[in-house]
């Protein structure tokens, strides 16, 4: 069930070069069905920003009221968010879109968790998930830098943790695919967020695999009316069969969706 | 005061329908609130065949407003007619079905297929979209066009034919009395301006149609213009849009001549826009000493 709540700011906290991660309370946290699944976030209460912004939950704690989103402060909206303190009130609508079904793994076998960047948050609430659930799980996350780097002690708690960095700075140089071609990594199913290059890059590599992807896109109302974000998908007879990311999505069985 | 309106087609509990395009086929919309509040649903355009629409980004946030290249994404006439409208007739509110095409042909089949289906209670006929390559907003921009195709489509169509204006126009008075003498029921307006926005670090436009329609408050002051000018010269009902976030903004509406009002771009930034304007309409129709609207209008714009 949507809903259209103010919530109050518990903490904020920079984690990382211009990323935030703030804890919210209120109802909403009771009604999120499954990691994977977003708020989409009014940063002003006037008029401008217009536009609501799409956030990943990151975890939720459904007994304490609460959840974690984790964004990147880049524009104005995200900016303004940043600029939240404890105890402020803040417009959030959700819990939106589908989460990551998990049924893909069974207790015993080897889950792959694969983020990049921003797209890590979703990922971290899914990992503990699996984990609870007796799947092994290891990942590998990609970061720019070091000082954007994030999360990797949080996901160490839950198995393996592999980091790679562009430039080198932290963990191994290279991208995501290079950690887990170069140490063989075997998995009975992928979970990946991130950026689409790197979407791409896993979806070409393990074309076959099992398992999820989440998608980032730019949206309009976040419900599923406004058809600003939608993808083609990748059996598509007649040129017309879409997804829209925000409510079909934003998770998605692996090979349903055109990355493009 | 008593909120209800009647239009040709449309009898409005209150004078507050979503506007085309910024409410899908009210699937989404039904599971936030009842749409039975509304005082009607003006659905996503139909065009004859189903559509794609453009690439993403679609969409792009502007100084108050916002500007949007769906690119007409639809299921088609089939698809309208089979899958989305038979579950908007449990409802009690009139649906008035937004009809878009290329060709002339195509909004006759279009809007006979909708007309014939029994399933809507008006037709608004789109003249004015931005977004797609070709035809749409052309037949908005000529008024000889205009009145063709607006007498073309009451030819084929039984219930009402609004025709949604476009504001992209040297003079919108000219395409208003050219649809009114061609048999038009009603006018809409404003649709989106056509606008681009680029990104100076790249250079490149943020919609990857480039151009697409702006909408939103940033719009509000133009529509109200356009509607004030148009109720000059008909006395067509106008169902009039352009930037609508609360209340204050219906009232100014309807004095500037629009006789119901549609709510677009604030369904997107707040899904419960219309309910919530409802709600205030409401509030303040408790306390207003006038009959109905027509008498609370009584004088129009003061000079």
């Amino acid at each position: 069930m949507i809903q259209k709540e103010w919530m109050s700011v518990v903490s904020i906290d920079e984690i990382a070069a211009s990323i935030f991660e703030v804890v919210l309370e209120g109802d909403m946290p009771e009604r999120i069905q499954a990691p994977g699944q977003f708020v989409h976030v009014k940063t002003s209460p006037h008029v401008a920003p217009l536009l609501r912004r799409p956030v990943s939950i990151s975890e939720h704690w459904p007994e304490q009221r609460r959840m974690a989103l984790v964004f990147r402060a880049e524009g104005e909206g995200t900016s303004r968010m940043a600029a939240w303190r404890a105890g402020d009130e803040v417009d959030v609508l959700g819990p939106l879109g589908n989460g990551f079904d998990t049924s893909d793994v069974d207790e015993g076998e080897k889950a792959l968790i694969v983020g990049g960047g921003v797209g890590v948050p979703p990922l971290l609430g899914l990992a503990k998930q699996l984990a609870g659930h007796g799947v092994r799980v290891q990942t590998v996350l990609g970061f720019a830098d070091e000082p954007s780097a994030f999360f990797q002690e949080r996901f160490s708690a839950l198995g393996d943790c592999f980091v790679s960095t562009i430039d080198g700075s932290i963990g191994e140089t290279g991208f995501v695919t290079d950690v887990i071609d170069r140490r063989g990594l075997s998995y009975d199913a992928i979970y990946a967020c991130g950026p689409l290059p790197m979407l791409r890059a896993l979806d070409s590599s393990y074309a076959t695999a099992k398992g999820k992807l989440s998608l980032e896109e730019r949206m309009g109302c976040g419900i599923g009316a406004c058809f600003a974000c939608v993808c083609h998908t990748a059996d598509d007879p007649d040129g017309t069969s879409y997804r829209k990311v925000c409510s079909d999505g934003p998770v998605f069985p692996w090979g349903e969706v055109v990355l493009s | 005061m008593k909120l209800h309106v009647s239009l040709p087609g449309l009898e409005m509990k209150n004078p507050v329908m979503p506007a085309s395009g910024c409410f899908g086929f009210g699937k989404e919309f039904a599971q936030l609130y009842d749409l039975n509040d509304l005082g009607a649903i003006a659905i996503k355009a139909t065009t004859e065949e189903a559509r794609f629409g453009n690439e993403t980004p679609r969409v792009a946030e502007t100084e108050a407003g916002m500007l949007n290249a769906i690119g007409l994404q639809n299921p088609g006439l089939k698809g309208v007619t089979e899958q989305e409208l038979p579950w908007l007739q449990q409802l009690d509110t009139p649906i008035l079905a937004n009809v878009a095409g290329t060709k002339m042909e195509d909004y006759e089949a279009v809007a006979a297929g909708l007309s014939e289906s029994g399933m809507v209670a008006a037709l608004e006929l789109n003249i004015s979209c931005p977004n797609v390559k070709e035809g749409g907003i052309t037949f908005g921009t000529d008024p000889k066009l205009a009145a063709e195709l607006t007498k073309r489509v009451k030819h084929v169509s039984d219930v009402p034919v609004y025709v949604k204006l476009s504001p992209n126009v040297t003079d919108i008075t000219e395409i208003a009395k050219a649809v009114e003498h061609a048999g038009a029921d009603g006018l809409s307006l404003i649709n989106t301006l056509s606008g681009m926005k680029i990104d100076p670090a790249t250079r490149k436009p943020l919609l990857a149609n480039e151009i697409g329609g702006l909408s939103g408050p940033a719009i509000k002051p133009v529509a109200i213009r356009m509607i004030y000018q148009v109720r000059q010269v008909t006395e067509l009902p106008i169902i009039g849009m352009g930037g609508i976030m609360g209340m204050e903004d219906v009232l100014e509406f309807m004095i500037a001549g629009a006789d119901a009002v549609a709510v677009g771009t604030a369904n997107i930034s707040n899904p419960f826009a219309c309910p919530e304007i409802i709600q205030e309409l409401t509030d303040w129709a408790g306390t207003e000493p006038a009959a109905d609207w027509a008498g609370w209008k009584q004088g129009g714009v003061k000079a």
